[in-house]
């Protein structure tokens, strides 16, 4: 009788535990659609901050962020699926290189995000910014020494590399191997095979780890904070030497500097919305592409 | 014909050799952008250590502190405006080992206190906090998800609960700075709205998935006919769960604790947020702190690049980055060779 009551006890407390993680979630959804919902509008998603950031829209930081995003896709992406092939398809599992490429990963993954701002502000900004600057014109001007959009993507390509790379690699591995053999049987090279049979096979895969990259990249703001994020740009950023704004940046100035919270706790709320709902489109968009990769290998 | 020109020797390929030197190479790319964060981090930081660096301080002008309230944030960057005229006619104060070690954190006033103990103890303090509430939760719904939940709702919980890893910090420190923080202060009525107490909850949110799901893999990864035997010797569900299951899966839980801690100590968004940015010393869970990752962000912006405050944030930097490393690693290592053992020497 006793034994019955504590197992009843254990699995109740597991429910229970459950049910609270998925309630907190509903909770915070719930909570930021409600204070959100009112301000979205079409003149709030596609104009400039105005009055001092008491009014107005989001639009410059919604082009930042996708600015930052797509930069940091065309370095992350193809680093990210090379890596991934080199580490399915040539690797010698127990040889130390691929045990060092694989430590690195998983390391990577594991940097604190800050970090990488930290080191994107020692590398690329003063030391290749720095370095350019001073081939260039002598080291009267400061052009690529400081912070901009081209050194915050870049810094968020490494930090969403391992995300490519483990969700590329998976997918390079579910590609049968009945059609490598088949295609090496037929003459093909190993790297032909790679690129006309396997890649083929796996771009549902490479476009789930861009999207997956793309949606972690969308809502950091650490690894920003000091190369190249600004707090307020009367014009959008035109080339890849200018600074930008960004909507994680924009929430987290607005609702810890702001002075007067009550005319923008409104915004506040938008901005985390649309950001929630940036993310959320772009993880929804990589389960549903999962069911079709799925759906295609049986 | 016969014996004609059958090769079959594996023939030389000028362009394939290229190819796999070339993917070889830029799959080094991981691997040197780690020793480059430990080479430019530390670069930064190793200033403070050299002696030449230190000099006197001459400067008297008084200068208002404004550490301390969560209302500081727009003053904060006034004083410290003031100050860098202070510190750019030559008060640059010293980073000894003395002052590192030292209990208060005073970066910009005029004679400047590099003390990281509060910080330290920050990180740590909302650290144990965030695991402390989110492991059990966690394990406990890593349990139910694996065990006890009915087959069509385990295939919702997993992705529901995943879910959580894909909300931004920056929107769960928000969530955290306008609701839990009145929410928690209504309930228990401490003194500061913004403490180590919201900031800990709010960090259990981003560790919470990590621990879940590495877990909930670990326990997954136990092999059937141990739960099989469990139940045909006559042992209940929550039995086989608790005395067999979860002991097997030990080092992967101890695996997702590891990467919790180093998920929970080195987020910086949400402690910025909503701890209160003080860099008090004190172990009351109820008042504002501040933590390491949060100084470099609050602070690393406003500074003078090459000045003494700019080492030692970056030292901060160098000690976070030390820190998650080792976690990594022994989760990494330790663990997983451990579980395979075991494994391997029940099969």
């Amino acid at each position: 009788m006793k034994k019955k009551i504590i197992g009843w006890m254990f699995v109740f407390s597991t429910a229970a535990a459950t049910l609270l993680i998925v309630s907190v979630i509903g909770f915070m959804l719930f909570e930021i659609i409600r204070g959100g919902w009112g301000k979205i509008s079409w003149e709030f998603l596609t104009g400039a901050p105005a009055e001092g950031m008491t009014a107005g829209g989001i639009f410059p930081a919604i082009i930042g962020t996708v600015l930052l995003v797509l930069i940091m896709s065309v370095a992350a992406v193809p680093i990210g699926t090379i890596t991934a092939i080199y580490l399915s398809e040539y690797a010698n599992r127990n040889s130390i290189f691929t045990k060092l490429i694989r430590f690195a990963v998983n390391t990577l993954a594991g940097v604190p995000a800050i970090v990488f701002g930290l080191f994107g502000l020692g590398f690329f900004v003063q030391f290749v910014g720095g370095g350019i600057d001073k081939f260039i014109s002598g080291d009267a001007q400061l052009h690529w020494g400081q912070p901009n959009i081209l050194w915050a993507s870049l810094t968020m390509a490494l930090l969403t590399l391992p995300v490519v790379i483990v969700s590329v690699e998976e997918s390079l591995r579910a590609v049968p191997r009945d059609l490598r053999e088949g295609s090496l049987a037929l003459g093909a090279t190993k790297f032909q095979t790679i690129i006309k049979v396997v890649l083929p096979n796996a771009y549902t895969g490479i476009l789930t780890g861009a999207i997956l990259a793309v949606g972690r990249g969308a809502g950091e703001v650490a690894p920003i904070l000091f190369t190249g994020v600004a707090y307020f740009l009367p014009h959008l950023p035109s080339s890849l030497s200018d600074q930008f704004m960004q909507l994680g940046y924009h929430l987290y100035v607005m609702s810890t500097q702001s002075t007067d919270v009550e005319a923008t706790i409104g915004i506040q709320y938008a901005t985390a919305l649309v950001l929630l709902a940036l993310t959320f489109l772009l993880n929804f968009s990589t389960v549903f592409l999962r069911y079709r990769l799925r759906a295609k290998a049986i | 014909m016969v014996g004609g020109n059958i090769n079959l020797k594996k023939r030389f390929r000028f362009g394939e050799f290229i190819a796999e030197k070339i993917i070889k190479g830029v799959s080094f790319i991981s691997f040197a952008v780690i020793v480059l964060i430990f080479i430019f981090v530390f670069r930064e930081a190793a200033p403070i250590f050299s002696p030449t660096k230190q000099t006197s301080t001459t400067n008297t002008e008084l200068v208002q502190e404004t550490y301390g309230e969560e209302s500081s944030a727009a003053s904060e960057t006034v004083t410290e405006q003031k100050n860098k005229s202070v510190e750019s006619s030559g008060s640059e104060g010293d980073a000894t080992a003395k002052n590192l070690l030292g209990n208060e954190w005073q970066p910009v006033s005029e004679n400047p206190k590099y003390g990281l103990l509060p910080l330290i103890v920050g990180s740590f303090k909302v650290t144990f906090i965030a695991v402390l509430i989110g492991a059990p939760i966690a394990i406990l719904a890593a349990l139910y998800t694996s065990f006890f939940a009915p087959r069509k709702l385990r295939e919702f919980l997993k992705p529901a609960i995943e879910f959580l890893s894909g909300f931004p910090s920056v929107v769960i420190g928000f969530f955290a700075l306008v609701t839990l923080a009145s929410l928690f202060q209504n309930l228990f009525g401490y003194q500061y709205r913004l403490n180590a107490f919201v900031g800990g909850i709010a960090l259990s949110l981003a560790a919470i998935p990590i621990i879940y799901s590495v877990t909930e893999d670990a326990l997954s990864a136990v092999p059937k006919f141990m739960t099989e035997a469990s139940l045909a010797l006559g042992a209940t569900k929550w039995q086989t769960a608790l005395f067999v299951v979860l002991p097997a899966a030990t080092p992967g839980v101890f695996a997702a604790l590891l990467l919790g801690v180093g998920r929970a100590f080195g987020e910086t968004m949400i402690v910025l947020m909503a701890t209160g940015n003080a860099a008090l010393m004190s172990i009351d869970f109820f008042e504002p702190i501040r933590t390491m990752s949060a100084t470099i962000g609050a602070e690393m912006a406003e500074v003078v690049f090459g000045d003494t405050h700019y080492n030692v944030l970056f030292f901060i930097g160098s000690i976070l980055f030390v820190f998650t490393f080792i976690l990594n690693a022994v989760a990494e290592f330790y663990v997983r060779n451990k579980l395979q053992k075991k494994f391997q020497g029940t099969a």
